[in-house]
């Protein structure tokens, strides 16, 4: 038996204003949110959450079978509430039809857990009262931002009761080990769900990629490798961002094409079906303990934490941050506890990376600003203006 | 090879790009003759140097011409008067001679490539050219229209214009050279070829100290900001200082120094007086060698806000000596460094703003150090040599 599990992704950052070190004390908004916020969700919206949406709504009628589970940053509901409440309801279509489960994450989609445990457990409450309020749902089983994991959060997450968390299937922690089973971490019950990085990323990286070997990617194509896993295993977890749908594989690319047949393709196969993470935890036995004392993510090549720590911007940002959160809390500023959570968004921490920055790689991409070191100066500037207003 | 200076008698960037390139040439194998149009005591090389031997030939800066306290406004008048006096009789009589040695010195030496480096070598190609026919190629380091802000001395445009028209191929050090060339010179684009400068970091001394004066700042919690170049219209100093000015308003303890002597230096104090900064300027005069590597040594911040720099070889310059830099997105040199600091040389808002963050966040100045210093030790001879040889063997 083959269990496929779908994760989606949902998040976009509310992005940092050119804040200049001559704006600090001047009482200017933060974030640009008339700006690049809301034409980045409109753009993103049109060209992939609603396309998917309209596609997946009609897939899950067509197919009785099919499941898939989303998770959503408390950021980026907000965000579809005040710039996008057709993109909200046509997720809330999709969740009703029962078969779509929702997931726990930090509110901020944050680097919390590495920051402030008490931070961590607060975004944690917060996402899930905002996933209550707009889906009725109560998540059950968790994935940290960017898919970082290590043994404490595993632990950490048990005694918040939940059933399970996602993480990267790295093969630097599985070595022979397939991604194709649960496991628990060492001393634990909370169960594991691994990525199927190759398969995943075939649909997420390599889908346009016309040097790839196995371009064109079809449908048959994709059923046929999943295939080879039954017998060799239990579940087949594809994670992948939600943007992969339109804007990181464009329409053009033929990626909607592809997914409309994909659920066709997999049922094929008499022994092939579709889980939800919940539903995967309840049916299959962990087939062990797996030990990841040291942090992994769905990453870079790394696969580590390096996205967001690795020079020493990101690590003095970081530092100087949560240096500040007792003082924001006990300032009794709702705008300004908001202003800081923000800031906590680990996609600030991700424009900051100097990695590879001279090759114009993936982070050049996806970063608003010239240079890392731009992206560095204005969370700094606005992390002033707070420091400011709290010494007032 | 034609050249004009060569270290250490070298008034700038031109003769340390020439003797950068000759070597890694011959490294690569080139049998090279470099000529250059008088002797004088150079160092150990292992190619052949020939000396066109003219008297009376001095290191000069190439744009003497412009006076003291010069402002874009007294330019014009003076360009005027400048034309029916014919600039700089001397030096135009020295390039001329240069061209008739040099067509006898070819004869002699018959290379299969002539390679010429700006408009003071060009007549010199091209008279190289013309005796035995072998192709020129014209490397353009800096073009008049740069060194003049947009307004070129009719007479050096022209040997410009004829040695570059007049080559089997150009070589422009930067893109934005090349698309100089093609706006101004009217060449095609599949004429030129961009080679990049690079940096020997064995030619600078990189365990210079702090001098005491400047150490002294420091210890009292200043920040040190640091222009180095020809104080002249070209470099944007003026803009350094406007961009100081608006910097000393939010951080006082910042200091900057000024390295370099030219035409605008008067201006320059003048414009300080009147910010009422004159205090947190200081003007060091033309520094080379170990003084230079001092400043470079003492700066948080290397700040080059060019109006117009065909490449820029102080900000790699800087980075060899760790200290991080600011540059003019109107440099060739910003197409090679991507771990810098950029900004447009008239913005001095975005230039004062960028300042402050080098200052205010110690953890962004070391990492645009260390990743700029890779950089900068990335940008080889080498590379540019085997471009060349590539050009040679499509001639």
């Amino acid at each position: 038996m083959s269990s496929i599990c779908f994760y989606f992704q949902v998040h976009q950052p509310r992005r940092i204003k050119k804040f200049r070190y001559s704006d600090i004390g001047k009482k200017i908004d933060y974030f640009d949110d008339e700006g690049i916020n809301a034409q980045t969700l409109n753009k993103v919206s049109s060209k992939a959450y609603l396309p998917t949406n309209a596609l997946m709504l009609e897939l899950l009628h067509r197919h009785p079978e099919l499941k898939v589970a989303y998770s959503f940053s408390g950021v980026v509901l907000e965000q579809f509430e005040k710039y996008a409440p057709r993109v909200l309801e046509s997720f809330v279509a999709l969740i009703d039809t029962g078969r779509v489960e929702i997931l726990s994450e930090t509110y901020y989609h944050s680097l919390s857990f590495l920051g402030s445990k008490q931070e961590f457990d607060e975004q944690v409450a917060l996402h899930k009262k905002k996933v209550e309020s707009i889906f009725g749902q109560t998540p059950k089983v968790f994935r940290n931002t960017e898919l970082i994991y290590n043994n404490d959060l595993a632990i950490h997450l048990e005694r918040l009761g939940y059933k399970g968390v996602l993480a990267e299937g790295a093969d630097h922690v599985l070595g022979w080990r397939s991604p194709a089973f649960l496991y628990t971490p060492p001393g634990g019950k909370i169960r594991l769900l691994l990525k199927n990085y190759r398969l995943s990323d075939d649909i997420a990286f390599r889908f346009s990629e016309k040097s790839w070997n196995d371009y064109p990617l079809t449908a048959e194509k994709f059923a046929n490798w999943v295939n080879q896993i039954n017998g060799g295993g239990e579940i087949v977890n594809l994670f992948m961002d939600y943007e992969t749908f339109g804007e990181h594989q464009w329409e053009d690319s033929g990626i909607f094409k592809f997914m409309d047949k994909l659920p066709e393709e997999i049922l094929k196969h008499p022994d092939n079906d579709f889980v939800t993470p919940s539903e995967a935890i309840e049916r299959y036995t962990p087939k062990g303990s797996l030990d990841v004392p040291n942090y992994i993510s769905w990453a870079d090549t790394e696969r580590d934490l390096s996205a967001w720590l690795s020079n020493a911007m990101q690590r003095d940002a970081m530092n100087k941050l949560y240096s500040l959160r007792d003082d924001v809390l006990s300032a009794n500023d709702e705008d300004l506890i908001q202003a800081w959570r923000n800031l906590t968004t680990s996609d600030h921490f991700y424009y900051m990376c100097t990695k590879w920055f001279a090759d114009g790689d993936v982070h050049k991409y996806f970063n608003p600003y010239d240079s890392p070191y731009d992206a560095f100066r204005y969370f700094m500037n606005v992390l002033s203006d707070i420091n400011l207003k709290l010494k007032k | 090879m034609f050249g004009w200076e060569y270290p250490p008698h070298n008034s700038g960037g031109l003769g340390v790009a020439c003797q950068g390139l000759a070597r890694a040439l011959v490294d690569k194998g080139v049998d090279l003759t470099f000529v250059l149009p008088k002797k004088a005591d150079f160092g150990a090389e292992n190619f052949k140097m020939i000396f066109a031997s003219l008297p009376n030939i001095k290191v000069y800066a190439v744009n003497s011409f412009l006076m003291p306290y010069m402002t874009e406004e007294t330019y014009k008048v003076i360009r005027k008067k400048q034309k029916s006096r014919v600039y700089a009789n001397d030096l135009f009589s020295e390039v001329e001679r240069y061209g008739l040695a040099a067509a006898k010195i070819a004869r002699k030496i018959r290379g299969d490539v002539i390679h010429a480096h700006d408009w003071l070598s060009f007549g010199a190609g091209l008279a190289a050219q013309k005796t035995i026919k072998s192709p020129l190629v014209s490397h353009v380091h800096a073009t008049e229209v740069d060194r003049t802000a947009g307004h070129p001395n009719e007479l050096i445009y022209k040997k410009e214009y004829e040695g570059t028209n007049g080559a089997d191929k150009v070589i422009a050090v930067s893109q934005f050279t090349k698309n100089t060339l093609i706006q101004n010179y009217g060449l095609s684009d599949s004429k030129i070829d961009v080679v990049y400068n690079g940096i020997d970091a064995t030619c600078y001394q990189l365990d210079a100290s702090i001098p005491a004066g400047l150490k002294a700042y420091k210890k009292k919690g200043y920040k040190i900001v640091l222009f180095v170049g020809r104080i002249t219209i070209m470099k944007g100093p003026d803009y350094f200082i406007n961009a100081a000015n608006i910097v000393l308003k939010h951080h006082p303890k910042t200091l900057f120094v000024v390295a370099g002597s030219g035409d605008m230096e008067g201006r320059l104090m003048e414009q300080a007086s009147e910010f009422g900064i004159s205090d947190k300027v200081i003007f060091t005069g033309f520094l080379r060698g170990r003084e230079l590597s001092e400043v470079f040594e003492a700066a948080d911040l290397f700040v080059m806000p060019s109006v117009s720099e065909p490449f820029g070889l102080t900000p790699l310059e800087s980075l060899l000596h760790d200290t991080p830099v600011l540059i003019s997105k109107q440099s060739g040199v910003s197409e090679v460094l991507h771990h810098a600091l950029k900004t447009d040389f008239w913005d001095v808002e975005d230039m004062a703003d960028k300042i402050l963050s080098v200052i205010t966040y110690p953890s962004m100045r070391r990492e645009l150090a260390k990743n700029g210093h890779h950089e900068a030790m990335l940008a080889s001879w080498e590379a540019a040599a085997e471009k060349c040889i590539r050009i040679y063997s499509q001639l």
